[in-house]
């Protein structure tokens, strides 16, 4: 009797943890609603990083970015964002959209500019970044998982 | 005593898990012998399919340096920095080892000049053997020698992966001292003590579903000749091997037995891992952690957004260099494994066990192995999977000098991950955290301590370094 007890705890136990699981994947979590407004950025880029290398946003702002390249010639384009821009040295590029994707994105230099080249990274922050917090969150899920499977 | 004797795995094996023991718990997991499928045996059985895939592998090993030496000092463009750092190095990670284990190790061309010599001969042995032949010393048996390669590499790796002249100079080293290792010391020692990139395959081959094993014990212990020891180029004795961190899957035993006594198993993954008196070895347990350590510091300086931190790693020799490499060495060799230690005596106190400390750190450092690789899996999509692009283009052009060979010189193709990366490393990191919690409820589950005190802080070890990874490459 008592065997069958804790059999089914054990289920409902595993059961509540998926459900959480599922809930912490595709639960909407609901984005606090700001004013869009125009953000100008200045950035230098020079041999392999760019300044400033975080760049914050809410979503819908309508983003400018002014490269400068202060030594060689740079590019910048950002993941998920199908943007692009070469600035020779001394000379400014703009690039302006919207930033409609939320997340965290990372930025690259477009041209080949030194051995560090491929690592020439810079961050695009638009509001939340869900992906990492649902990460975290499952992470701890595993570890509670990992404790209850410990519970003899 | 002869040589077979003196294997320590052997000794332990004896003392430690009994061949009837082995047995069992090899037959109680399920295991499939590649062996016994009609058009694969042939394949093993006969050393020419392997000489062909080693023969191109040396040729390719041949043109890497050539390229990185006379090839353009543009990385993009040299055909050694594409495919050593991008091709090779996605492909050990993300194929070789997670579904070969050391299967890489049985291809590799590095070993090969140095055989022949030794062996006299290509295929078969032809003889004495040539060189000293000396035995490797004892006090640097294990994988020191091969974590300390990872750390030197590790620190000067923003050269070596982006000048192709420096990895050319690496290959050239590795293969002159494999060479030279050869003719002095016996059977493969560069390979089982030196070279990092078999340290790093090594380990985590443990946890991969792969493994060449004896069939029935017996028939080992009374054949008297142990043809597959004498014919063994990692000195290995299959009946000993308790784990496959040291086996190169070269087949040689297999090809020596006269009895048909050895499998090549297709088993459960992670099958050498959870097992309390298995990888006891304070070496294993620091190169695991070096693994961690230098994952994590590769993933801040090659894919954040950090410039100051990638000038100071190339700038070899410059005071930011300095610093970067004591920091770098700090966090492998104090930040991680002090925080280990602590997490294993926090559990060893709280639970009341007393194993000695050194041993329960060696011993649940297994938990570490899904951790490391997975979080290596992870840095390598997105470190590799951007620039895909450019194999295509060296293909046709491996020297950077404008050639065209293929029509692919010019690809701007390349894979758009920027929408599915984030979302599969995420997943990749949770697999291995997952992985390592149920290998530490296993290791718990054998002893006679409270198994949630004993692992709780180990648990939450592997949280934040899961954690930290995670802030990294998505944060």
């Amino acid at each position: 009797m008592r065997e069958t007890r804790n059999k089914w705890f054990s289920i409902w136990r595993w059961a509540a943890l998926a459900g959480l699981a599922l809930l912490v994947l595709f639960l909407p979590i609901p984005v606090n609603a700001t004013t869009p407004v125009e953000r100008t950025f200045h950035i230098q880029a020079s041999q392999f990083a760019y300044s400033p290398a975080v760049l914050s946003v809410n979503p819908g702002d309508r983003v400018t970015i002014e490269l400068l390249a202060t030594d060689v010639v740079h590019g910048l384009s950002i993941d998920g964002y199908n943007l692009e821009t070469t600035a020779d040295p001394g000379q400014a590029a703009r690039l302006t959209f919207v930033a409609d994707r939320q997340g965290s994105f990372r930025f690259r230099c477009t041209v080949t500019c030194g051995n560090m080249h491929p690592f020439m990274i810079g961050k695009l922050q638009v509001g939340r970044n869900d992906l990492l917090w649902r990460g975290a969150l499952l992470a701890g899920l595993v570890l509670i998982a990992g404790i209850w499977g410990l519970r003899k | 005593m002869n040589k077979v004797q003196e294997v320590f795995w052997k000794e332990e094996a004896s003392l430690v898990e009994g061949g009837a023991t082995l047995q069992k718990r090899l037959a109680s997991q399920k295991r499939i012998n590649l062996y016994l499928i009609l058009w694969i045996r042939p394949l093993l059985q006969s050393r020419w399919p392997q000489f062909l895939v080693r023969a191109l592998t040396l040729a390719g090993f041949v043109f890497t340096i050539a390229a990185g030496l006379f090839g353009s000092r543009v990385g993009s463009h040299n055909f050694a920095i594409i495919f050593v750092w991008i091709a090779w190095w996605t492909a050990l990670k993300l194929a070789f080892i997670p579904l070969g284990g050391r299967s890489w190790c049985s291809v590799c061309p590095i070993p090969l000049p140095g055989e022949w010599m030794q062996q006299r001969g290509i295929l078969e042995k032809g003889g004495q053997r040539f060189g000293l032949s000396l035995r490797w010393p004892k006090r640097l048996k294990g994988s020191w020698l091969q974590s300390s390669g990872f750390l030197l590499i590790g620190l000067f790796s923003a050269v070596t992966l982006t000048d192709a002249r420096v990895t050319a100079w690496v290959l050239l080293s590795l293969f002159g001292l494999a060479v030279g290792l050869s003719l002095v010391f016996e059977r493969r020692a560069f390979c089982s003590y030196i070279c990092p990139i078999g340290g790093f395959t090594g380990i985590y081959a443990k946890t991969a579903p792969v493994e060449v094993r004896v069939i029935d014990t017996v028939i080992c212990a009374t054949h008297s000749e142990k043809t597959c020891y004498q014919n063994c180029p990692w000195g290995l004795y299959p009946l000993a091997l308790r784990d496959s961190a040291q086996c190169g899957l070269c087949m040689e035993c297999l090809r020596s037995c006269p009895k048909d006594n050895i499998a090549v198993n297709v088993r459960p993954f992670g099958s050498d891992v959870g097992q309390p008196h298995h990888s006891s070895r304070p070496d294993e347990a620091i190169l695991a952690l070096v693994m961690l350590g230098s994952a994590l510091a590769f993933s801040a300086v090659f894919i954040g957004p950090w410039g100051i931190l990638k000038s100071a790693a190339f700038a070899i020799g410059s005071p930011a260099w300095l610093l970067y490499g004591l920091g770098f060495l700090a966090l492998n060799l104090l930040v991680m494994p002090g925080a280990f230690t602590l997490a294993v005596w926090a559990g060893q106190g709280w639970s009341g066990s007393k194993t000695q400390l050194r041993r329960a750190v060696a011993n649940q450092a297994q938990v570490l192995l899904p951790l490391g690789l997975f979080a290596w899996i992870a840095f390598t999509i997105s470190f590799a999977f951007p620039k895909m692009n450019y194999v295509l283009s060296v293909l046709s052009d491996p020297l950077g000098w404008g050639w065209n060979l293929l029509g692919t010189a010019n690809t701007a193709w390349s894979p758009d991950v920027s929408g599915f990366s984030p979302i599969l490393q995420v997943a990749i990191l949770l697999v291995g955290l997952f992985w390592s919690a149920s290998i530490a409820h296993r290791l718990a589950q054998t002893t006679n301590q409270p198994p949630l005190r004993q692992t709780l802080p180990i648990l939450a070890f592997c949280l934040v370094f899961s954690l930290a990874m995670l802030w990294l490459m998505v944060g």
